[in-house]
């Protein structure tokens, strides 16, 4: 299991202990957190499961694909540190993994 | 926020009711909640059954929406294997196909809609599917696979999805298609062009104009589909994806106001009784970008009138107007569409099909209003933009894919 803590955009703070081999998105979903919608399922079709990943975690959670890259950039609120939750795996290293929510996933 | 909607039932285990009774937690809701489902399992996500699910790369633990002890640790009386027969809205109360009767204070109708079967000779036979459920698409899997024979009736994105997926699986694949292209109802011909030779590159065979008149089997199960210019088309097996029929029954037999779905206004309210809501498939709702009212099947709607109605059950403000959208994965290709073409005057192209990345552009005046991008998210990102935004458009920039779409949304006079 790998901690994974959820931050709203309010600052309310949900720690998660999620299974590696889901995605950062799952954990949140299947835990029923405010702040991912995740319109799509994980398909890279949507963009509504943006988050901000704490800077020290960003190596660990890995590159962006090109078209995660492109959806983003059009996604609201994006920093140099935003991802689409659905294409990080949790694995054992991520554990401890912050990341925050933006103010709206539209 | 206790919310003011009481005993909340939901009618439907599917994509819209599993996340209506789930956003009813998340919003505060602290009343009881039960949910009627039809099939054995909660709710889960049905696109990827006729993709990752199908080929095996997606299980049934990963569809859920949520695990299965969420409901309970959530206080939701999940009720699987159990459909509602009968609506009392006087009485304000629903009774099931197990005998019990369950009275409400707020009753979301979630029933979605049904796969339209076809009305002719052998119909009934064994390995004629249909792929609505987790169950539809296990009996598919069994039959998909190297040395077999699938066809597909009905060029749709269903349609499309199944044959991508069973030529994945080794399977050779014919599509019979009544009009003379496919995705004729909800493409354009560029994009049916384009998907007919991406697929035909892939070993998918095409049937267009082919009127499918009956099914010949042995043995109870199918061995081929018959057309009506007399040929017979040799399969193992049959998926029927001629689209599907809103399972309204239950609101028109309560009297509520129906059209092709249950009427309902911005809040997925019904216009006829302010204690019931309709979402997703089933509804017939206002569209206000559009001026007018639709069914819509897609998630993407079932998730936004899952907010609305449970925004207004608990007392939140109405969710903003959306862009309505949604997705279809063939092979390698994402097409990614937003809006509806409604009211179209042009067809604009942007990009080279060849290329297998390019958008088509449905524009009324200089408003778009809808796109099918291929490969092309930021097309599809800003096109949903323009849509919502009613923003009219420089044209000739937009047909310029070496001008980036911020550009051409920049460029954009503001309305």
């Amino acid at each position: 299991m790998a901690k994974i803590t959820y931050i709203e955009h309010d600052g309310t703070e949900h720690a998660i202990d999620v299974k590696p081999g889901l995605t950062v998105m799952e954990g949140a979903v299947k835990n029923n957190i405010p702040g991912i919608d995740a319109d799509c399922g994980g398909a890279c079709a949507c963009a509504t499961c943006h988050v901000y990943v704490d800077e020290a975690w960003l190596a660990k959670t890995g590159s962006k694909s090109s078209m995660e890259e492109s959806m983003l950039d059009f996604a609201e609120g994006v920093q140099e540190n935003s991802r689409l939750s659905c294409q990080i795996k949790v694995t054992d290293d991520l554990d401890g993994l912050v990341v925050t929510m933006p103010e709206s996933q539209h | 926020m206790s919310g003011s909607g009481g005993h909340v039932v939901i009618v439907g285990a599917g994509h819209a009711g599993g996340t209506a009774a789930a956003l009813l937690r998340q919003y505060g809701h602290e009343g009881p909640i039960t949910m009627i489902g039809a099939e054995p399992i909660p709710p889960y996500q049905r696109p990827p059954l006729s993709k990752a699910w199908l080929k095996g790369e997606a299980d049934a633990a990963s569809l859920a929406l949520k695990p299965v002890e969420f409901y309970a640790e959530n206080d939701i009386d999940f009720r699987p294997n159990v459909t509602a027969t009968a609506l009392n809205r006087g009485a304000k109360t629903v009774a099931l196909s197990d005998g019990a009767t369950v009275g409400y204070d707020t009753l979301i109708l979630a029933t979605g809609a049904r796969a339209i079967a076809l009305p002719i000779a052998g119909a009934d036979l064994a390995g004629i599917l249909f792929l609505r459920t987790a169950a539809d698409a296990e009996a598919l899997k069994a039959q998909v696979g190297p040395g077999k024979m699938l066809a597909v009736v009905g060029g749709g994105y269903i349609g499309l999805e199944v044959a991508a997926s069973g030529r994945a699986l080794g399977a050779e694949v014919v599509v019979l298609e009544r009009e003379e292209r496919i995705l004729a109802r909800v493409a354009c011909e560029a994009l049916s062009d384009f998907f007919t030779d991406y697929h035909q590159k892939h070993g998918v065979r095409f049937e267009l104009a082919a009127s499918v008149t009956g099914f010949e089997g042995k043995d109870g199960h199918v061995t081929g589909v018959t057309l009506a210019d007399g040929r017979t088309i040799a399969c193992d097996a049959v998926v029927v994806g001629v689209g599907a029929h809103p399972n309204d029954e239950l609101a028109r037999d309560a009297g509520l106001d129906c059209a092709r779905g249950v009427v309902v206004d911005l809040d997925a309210r019904s216009i006829s009784d302010p204690n019931v809501f309709a979402i997703g498939d089933v509804a017939h709702r206002p569209m206000p970008i559009y001026e007018r009212m639709f069914r819509m099947e897609s998630v993407p709607n079932a998730l936004e009138q899952a907010k609305q109605a449970a925004s207004a059950i608990v007392g939140r403000p109405r969710p903003a107007g959306e862009c309505p959208w949604q997705w279809s994965d063939q092979f390698d290709l994402k097409l990614q569409i937003a809006g509806y073409a409604f009211d179209v005057d042009q067809v604009l192209l942007r990009g080279d099909p060849a290329s297998a990345k390019f958008a088509v552009f449905h524009l009324k005046g200089d408003q778009v209003q809808s796109v099918e991008a291929i490969n092309s998210p930021p097309e599809f990102m800003m096109g949903k933009n323009l849509i919502l935004s009613r923003k009219p458009v420089d044209k000739a920039k937009l047909a310029d894919p070496s001008i980036s779409m911020k550009e051409v949304a920049a460029e954009s006079a503001p309305s």
